[in-house]
């Protein structure tokens, strides 16, 4: 048969014409399928960014960013996801430009900047405790025992740090600003104590200072002109001149001296 | 029961579960229905992509009964169809009609084009790129009509369903795309790929107006 007589065919009769219309259909790329369960949040796509731990994965679908890991390379990072995760998943181009734009400015610490999560198989406690975390501003630190406190379960704070463990986007979910209650900076899952303080270097704290201190038994800080105790990296702590500045081991004792809790940072009394 | 009612009843059951299932039946007709509405398959791929998150989605805050109760195959085209118009809407709004020449998907995999030799499947493509284009050549809700009536092969019912149109509107437009196809095919010689003129367009103008 030849070009000719097949539109001559369906030229002449309506039943070729249909049959013709009928043989138009195609077979989607293979990239539909998997988009649209992306876009269901059944599977995921992933892609590199930049952090101040160097080159990390981050994984999305429609729901959200649902992982953040670092790894060798994609494969790497892939294998991981799905041990962890369950889902399938494969490379994107690039990190959709609104989350990418978002997770830049989060990093920058625009805590203004909504990042859609996927924190779907977790726990309530846990997202709590994730949510939380997330409203530390950039360059400042609090002690498991706040977290625990903020969210109405002071006596949990094992269970926080348990919890910021399993930080499934850490660095978009800051659980690198949470530290032991001793001002010892903690563990971290993106790489441990020296990871951390990478981090926090780069968001402009003070760890050796931070570290020093809290080893000399600080726990607060406040003001004798306001009279007002913070936690030791609050925006308000450090804006205190030297000659202004007093120390406290304990709320307590801050209490004590006249002084009342700063009402951004909210100190919170620390289990012995 | 057919497979897209029992393909409802495991959506009703569960939306997750099941989705893969619905992606995995319909994405090529999806497909097809916004390549041959839009003559794209970047565009295509797109609307077909976000027609199966959309239905997704309306489904996650469906009740069970009115998940189970769907008509797969003309709700979803319905999706597609409109997500197609929107998206056409759009693009005459970027561009002055004219220049909107839609290109031509020349990617057609058909399991009969694999039993024959190669100067056959090459003869088919050349037929079904004219055909497609001549397709592009109808009002877009005559268009419509033949696509999912005769690309697609929805009864008269499921394509007024889809096209939320009178099943009688629906016959008279499928009788006029098919009468205006001829007119487009027999309009000598057919345009090159990715070449169509304003000044062809001009051409059938006549030839279309006549007989609609």
């Amino acid at each position: 048969m030849t070009t000719m007589t097949t539109i001559t065919t369906a030229r002449d009769s309506d039943a070729a014409l249909e049959a013709a219309l009928h043989g138009l259909r195609s077979t989607a790329p293979a990239n539909v399928g998997f988009g649209a369960l992306v876009g269901a949040g059944l599977a995921d796509r992933y892609a590199p960014i930049d952090t101040p731990l160097g080159t990390a994965f981050v994984a999305w679908n429609g729901r959200g960013v649902s992982w953040v890991g670092q790894a060798t390379d994609g494969p790497a990072f892939e294998a991981r996801f799905r041990a962890d995760v369950g889902r399938a998943i494969a490379p994107g181009d690039a990190v959709p430009p609104r989350l990418a734009s978002a997770i830049a400015r989060r990093l920058a610490g625009d805590r203004r900047a909504h990042i859609p999560l996927d924190l779907r198989g977790h726990t309530p406690f846990e997202v709590m405790v994730w949510l939380k975390a997330l409203e530390i501003p950039r360059g400042e630190v609090r002690p498991y025992g706040w977290i625990a406190a903020e969210i109405g379960r002071p006596r949990a704070v094992r269970a926080v740090g348990s919890a910021l463990a399993h930080n499934p986007v850490p660095l978009v979910v800051p659980c690198h600003r949470v530290v032991r209650s001793d001002g010892f900076i903690g563990q971290y899952s993106m790489g441990g104590p020296e990871a951390k303080r990478r981090v926090l270097g780069s968001e402009g704290l003070d760890t050796s200072r931070l570290e020093a201190e809290a080893a000399a038994g600080i726990r607060f800080t406040g003001s004798d002109t306001t009279h007002i105790v913070c936690n030791p990296t609050c925006r308000d702590a450090r804006r205190v001149t030297e000659r202004h500045r007093v120390t406290f081991p304990s709320l307590a004792a801050a209490a004590h001296a006249g002084y009342r809790p700063c009402k951004h940072c909210r100190p919170v009394s620390l289990a012995a | 029961m057919d497979a897209d009612a029992a393909l409802a009843q495991r959506l009703a059951r569960d939306v997750d579960a099941a989705f893969p299932g619905l992606v995995e039946a319909h994405q090529d007709r999806l497909y097809t229905i916004a390549l041959r509405l839009l003559g794209d398959g970047r565009d295509a791929e797109e609307v077909a992509q976000d027609a199966l998150v959309r239905a997704f989605r309306a489904m996650r805050g469906y009740q069970r009964e009115r998940i189970a109760a769907l008509r797969l195959r003309p709700w979803l085209a319905s999706i597609a169809v409109n997500l197609a118009r929107n998206r056409r809407r759009r693009a005459d709004d970027r561009q002055p009609p004219g220049q909107l020449e839609p290109m031509l998907d020349a990617g057609f995999d058909l399991a009969t084009d694999r039993r024959a030799g190669p100067e056959h499947r090459a003869a088919r493509r050349e037929t079904q790129a004219e055909l497609a284009h001549a397709l592009l050549e109808l009002t877009p809700a005559v268009r419509a009509a033949i696509v999912l009536r005769h690309v697609d092969g929805l009864s008269l019912a499921e394509t007024a369903e889809a096209l939320g149109r009178p099943e009688g509107t629906i016959k008279a437009q499928v009788h006029r795309g098919l009468r205006e196809l001829r007119v487009v095919l027999d309009a000598a010689p057919p345009p090159p790929i990715r070449q169509r003129t304003p000044a062809r367009a001009a051409r059938l103008q006549p030839a279309l107006e006549a007989i609609r």
